[in-house]
Formats: C-alpha cells, sequence, structure tokens
C-alpha cells in the first residue's frame, strides 16, 4: 500500500505546482479566475493526454505483441495528421468532433498499414519492428509535411507535431475528458488485451475471439492518438515509457496495472509540462520536446536492459 | 475421438496436407511423428480447430470446431503451440490463472483458483508460482505454458513440441506427467514429437507423417518398425525392445 500513498502525494505536489507556475501570478486579485479558466484545464489535460498516451501504448504493444512499439513507432500520429491536413484542406470548417473522427479513422488505417508490414517482419529480432515503424512514420511524415509545404499549411503541422499546453484553456481542451471514459473501457478488457499479447493461436486456443478483440484495440488506440493530437499535439514515448515502467515495477497483469501505466504516463507530462514553464521562465519549452528528451533516454536504457526477446 | 475426413490444407502452390482421414483415441497419449515439413504441426492446429482446412473436416467428440462458439471450443481442446511466448511481463500463476479464462470470462471463482492451484502443484510450479515468467528457464518457461494448458481443464489437450529447449530429464518429467493425465485423469492427449524415443516411450498410439499424408497409424509397437521409421524418415533405424516397449536406434 505504501507505494501508491506516496505516488499519490507526488501527484498532489504536482498539480499544486502546475496550478501554482506560470508567467501570471496567481496572488494577484483575478488568481481564482486565471486557475479556473487556464491552469486547471491545463493541468487537466497534461494528466489527460498523458494518461491516454500511455494507455494506447500498452494497447499496440500486446497488439503485436512486441513492447517497443508505441503510436509514434507505427506511423500513427503522422497518418492522423494526414487526416487532419485533408480536411483543413477539403473542409476547413468541419467541427472539432468531425475532425477528430477523420483524424481517428485515418489514424486506424495508418496502423492497419503497419500491421500489414508487421506481419511480413520475423518476430525473432523484436528491434527491427520499431525500426520498421520508425520508417513507415517517417514517410507517412513526409507526404504530410509535403503536402503543408504545397498548400501553405506547415503552421498547423508544426503545431500538431510538437505537442505543449500553452493554448489550453477552458472550453478547448474538454474533449481530452474523453480519454477518462476510453480508459474505464479498457479496463473493463483488460485481461483480453493481455491475452493477445500471449500471441494469436495461443489467444485463440483460450477461445477469444481474437479478431475482434484486436480490432477494439486498435480503434482505442486510434481514438486515443487522435483526440490528444487534435487538441494538444503529439508527444513521442510516452506510450512507450509508461508501460514498460510500470511492468518493470508491478508485472504486466493488466487488470492490476493499467492504472499504474496511466498514471505514469500523466506524470510524466505534466512533470515535462511544469519543467517546461520553468526552465526559460517566463517562456516555455514545449512539453513534447523534454517528453521526447526523457523519453529518448528511457528508451535507450530499455534497449540495453530488454531481454533479447522483448 | 477427434475425427478428420479428407482433410487437405493448401497455401499458394504447397499442399500442406494431403486428404487425411484419422480417428485419435481419447484416454491415450498420441504421438505425432514425421520429418521436419512433413505436416504435423499444420494437423495439430487443424485438430484443435484454429487452422481451418482448405477442404474435409475435423469433428471433436461429434462437435465440428470450426462451427463451435469460441468459448466453447476452448473448453473442449486446449492447444499448445510451439515456443510459446508472451510479451506481457506476466508472473507464473497469473499466466496458468488465464487458463481458466474459457470458463470464467473474466470474472474468475472459487473452482477456478483451485484448478490452478491444482495445475501448478501437477508441474512443480509452486515454488515459482511468483516469478516473472521472463526470468524461468527454458524448461521452467515450457513448464509453465503445459500448466496453463492442463488448467484449461478439457477433455483434449494438443501440444506441438513441447520437448523443444528441454533437457532429458525435464522432458521425461513432463511426458510421464502427461501420461499420468491420460491413464488417471482420462485425458485424451495428441502431441507432436521429434524425438521418436520420446514418443516410443511414452505415446500410447503414433501417427507417422510424411508429405502431408498419414503414412502409418496405430499402437506404437506396430507403427514402430524398422520398415516404417525408414518409409518415414529416409533413413534407417532398428527397433530393440526395452522394458516392455521398444526403443529406436538410428543406424
Amino acid at each position: 500500500m505504501r507505494p501508491w500513498v506516496g505516488i499519490g502525494l507526488v501527484l498532489i505536489v504536482m498539480i499544486l505546482a502546475s496550478l501554482a507556475v506560470g508567467a501570471a501570478s496567481i496572488s494577484d486579485g483575478d488568481g481564482g479566475w486565471l486557475i479556473w479558466v487556464s491552469r486547471f484545464p491545463r493541468t487537466a489535460a497534461a494528466l489527460l493526454a498523458g494518461a491516454g498516451l500511455a494507455l494506447a501504448g500498452v494497447v499496440i504493444q500486446n497488439v503485436v505483441q512486441n513492447r517497443l512499439v508505441e503510436p509514434t513507432l507505427t506511423g500513427t500520429p503522422e497518418a492522423a495528421m494526414l487526416g487532419l491536413l485533408g480536411v483543413t484542406l477539403i473542409a476547413p470548417g468541419l467541427a472539432v468532433a468531425g475532425k477528430m473522427l477523420i483524424a481517428a479513422g485515418c489514424a486506424l488505417l495508418g496502423m492497419v498499414g503497419f500491421l500489414a508490414l508487421a506481419r511480413r517482419i520475423s518476430p525473432r529480432d523484436p528491434m527491427l519492428l520499431p525500426i520498421v515503424g520508425l520508417i513507415y512514420g517517417g514517410i507517412l511524415g513526409a507526404i504530410a509535411t509535403y503536402v503543408a509545404w504545397q498548400t501553405d499549411l506547415m503552421q498547423f503541422l508544426g503545431i500538431w507535431q510538437l505537442g505543449e499546453f500553452s493554448a489550453v484553456m477552458q472550453g478547448r481542451y474538454e474533449w481530452l475528458w474523453a480519454v477518462a471514459a476510453l480508459a474505464f473501457g479498457l479496463y473493463l478488457i483488460a485481461d483480453r488485451i493481455t491475452i493477445l499479447g500471449l500471441g494469436e493461436t495461443q489467444a485463440r486456443s483460450l477461445g477469444l475471439g481474437y479478431e475482434q478483440t484486436r480490432a477494439i484495440g486498435l480503434v482505442i488506440v486510434s481514438v486515443l492518438t487522435a483526440i490528444v493530437l487534435v487538441t494538444v499535439g503529439a508527444f513521442p514515448f510516452v506510450g512507450l515509457v509508461a508501460p514498460n515502467l510500470a511492468s518493470r515495477w508491478q508485472g504486466d497483469n493488466l487488470r492490476a496495472n493499467l492504472p499504474i501505466i496511466a498514471l505514469g504516463g500523466a506524470m510524466l507530462v505534466l512533470g515535462a509540462d511544469i519543467i517546461g514553464r520553468l526552465i526559460v521562465y517566463p517562456y516555455e519549452i514545449p512539453a513534447a520536446t523534454l517528453v521526447a528528451i526523457l523519453g529518448a533516454g528511457v528508451f535507450l536504457w530499455l534497449l540495453h536492459a530488454a531481454p533479447r526477446r522483448a | 475421438m477427434i475425427e478428420t475426413s479428407h482433410l487437405s490444407f493448401t497455401i499458394g502452390d504447397s499442399q500442406i496436407l494431403r486428404d487425411v482421414s484419422l480417428s485419435i483415441l481419447p484416454g491415450v497419449v498420441t504421438g505425432l511423428i514425421g520429418p521436419n515439413g512433413a505436416g504435423k504441426s499444420t494437423l495439430l492446429h487443424c485438430l484443435a480447430g484454429l487452422t481451418e482446412p482448405s477442404s474435409g473436416h475435423v469433428r471433436i467428440d461429434g462437435q465440428d470446431p470450426f462451427t463451435a462458439r469460441d468459448d466453447d471450443r476452448a473448453r473442449m481442446v486446449a492447444f499448445l503451440q510451439q515456443s510459446p511466448t508472451t510479451v506481457s511481463r506476466l508472473r507464473v500463476e497469473e499466466l496458468v490463472a488465464f487458463g481458466r479464462w474459457p470458463h470464467h470470462r473474466g470474472r474468475p471463482g472459487p473452482e477456478d483458483a483451485e484448478q490452478v492451484a491444482k495445475a501448478l502443484d501437477a508441474f512443480d510450479l509452486e515454488e515459482l508460482a511468483g516469478r516473472p515468467i521472463e526470468t524461468l528457464s527454458g524448461g521452467q518457461k515450457q513448464r509453465a505454458f503445459v500448466a496453463m494448458t492442463y488448467a484449461q481443464d478439457t477433455p483434449w489437450i494438443l501440444l506441438d513440441e513441447p520437448l523443444n529447449a528441454l533437457d532429458p530429464r525435464h522432458a521425461r518429467n513432463l511426458m510421464a506427467r502427461l501420461a499420468t493425465l491420460a491413464n488417471e485423469e482420462g485425458r485424451s492427449i495428441a502431441v507432436v514429437l521429434h524425438d521418436i524415443n520420446a514418443a516410443a516411450r511414452w505415446a500410447d498410439q503414433i501417427v507417422a507423417m510424411k508429405d502431408g499424408q498419414v503414412l502409418a497409424h496405430g499402437a506404437s509397437r506396430d507403427v514402430l518398425t524398422s520398415d516404417t521409421l525408414y518409409a518415414c524418415f529416409d533413413t534407417p533405424f532398428d527397433t530393440v525392445p526395452h522394458a516392455g516397449r521398444k526403443l529406436v536406434v538410428a543406424t
């Protein structure tokens, strides 16, 4: 029980810090209003985005049976960005919900493409899959950049590519609460996702509807990725770092572990956002940049420490 | 009884199974032997209802596994693939507990806990119960997966080369345990074996396969003859009587 108390305390301190830290002081007359309109939404957005990305990571890892992948290593956000570019070009006036739906649909297509590639790759070398995913994402990203360049939309692309929270305000982040609903749904099928991780043959032998479960998992990953991308932008490595650290600590029975994974992702992104607000105060460094630096470090450590069969 | 009639399986141009009709007897250990690429593993997948044949059909105790509901099938037959892996860092007892999934679908009861304890005991895993599987040796890991299959508590247990990665002692213990399950619990076990002597020592029935066809099928002592083995493996063997069974020696 004790680690939970510790984690809870750290989380509370982080939330308080996030509410307090920023270019404007909360001790001014309008402090309450500032917290309500800006700081609380910003804090909630960071926590929800981090949790969503961490959960998306663990689901995709079980689907492809490889611990070293996560949405940004399967071309998922790049595919969603292509969809968003398309929407911006064809129907710029579309409501946010519509944009998210299109982004999620494209993210799903992107993942189906990745799975088609993954099927041809030997599972013997777990490193191969993330490398292929990186190249695949790179190609999709290059197409997005080309399209954006040709159509003068590079600014949009820049916003999506580098997730950060400075623009989060009341009324502009609420879609992220859907992450909480999806997390609950995921918790209900946690056993099934764990069984997916045993591989198709074994999962089917246990009577799991493999195709359906995998499809549900992929839809959840797509929607999580799209919601986070549309509201606050992309964050690399969260889906990799949080599940791997959680599993090193507590093993991997998802029914017990999903809350830890979600919390880990949430604290990682919130921590990065707080630090980003502090180091060049009163200016800001995007949270995604800090997450990327930290995440890349942990990724390298995992590569070094991982048993060959990931 | 598992029965197949005129089972064929084709991938592209290569025919993996050709017109296989056989009956696997209940309550005994059946060993599937044959050279690499003979179709043993594919046949086992078909028998388990996991790979649908291109033509022909399979009946497990009279039921078609390909039209049965997933969880009904999973309560009829448990299958363990060759060199199973998991991406999850599960503890041994958690892995074994997943064998109960077809029975409880996410809501384990006291009977499930009982079966898990029984499986841990049956495969000497009690001391390892709390260990993460990736920290186990190859043999221990294999035992944990077989225990999961056992905990599934099905009349049929099908195992694809379970002796891979096992040293002689663990291989012997595992086969002896399977024979006990057949003799004492009346479980029906079919197992793909590379080691002909493991088949000679522990299997009551043998299916010898070659080029996607069944070359010989029957009681071990009838199938394991120099002539049949030569025809099956294209290499000469002698058979020597040993402790009431046969010992096979490559010559």
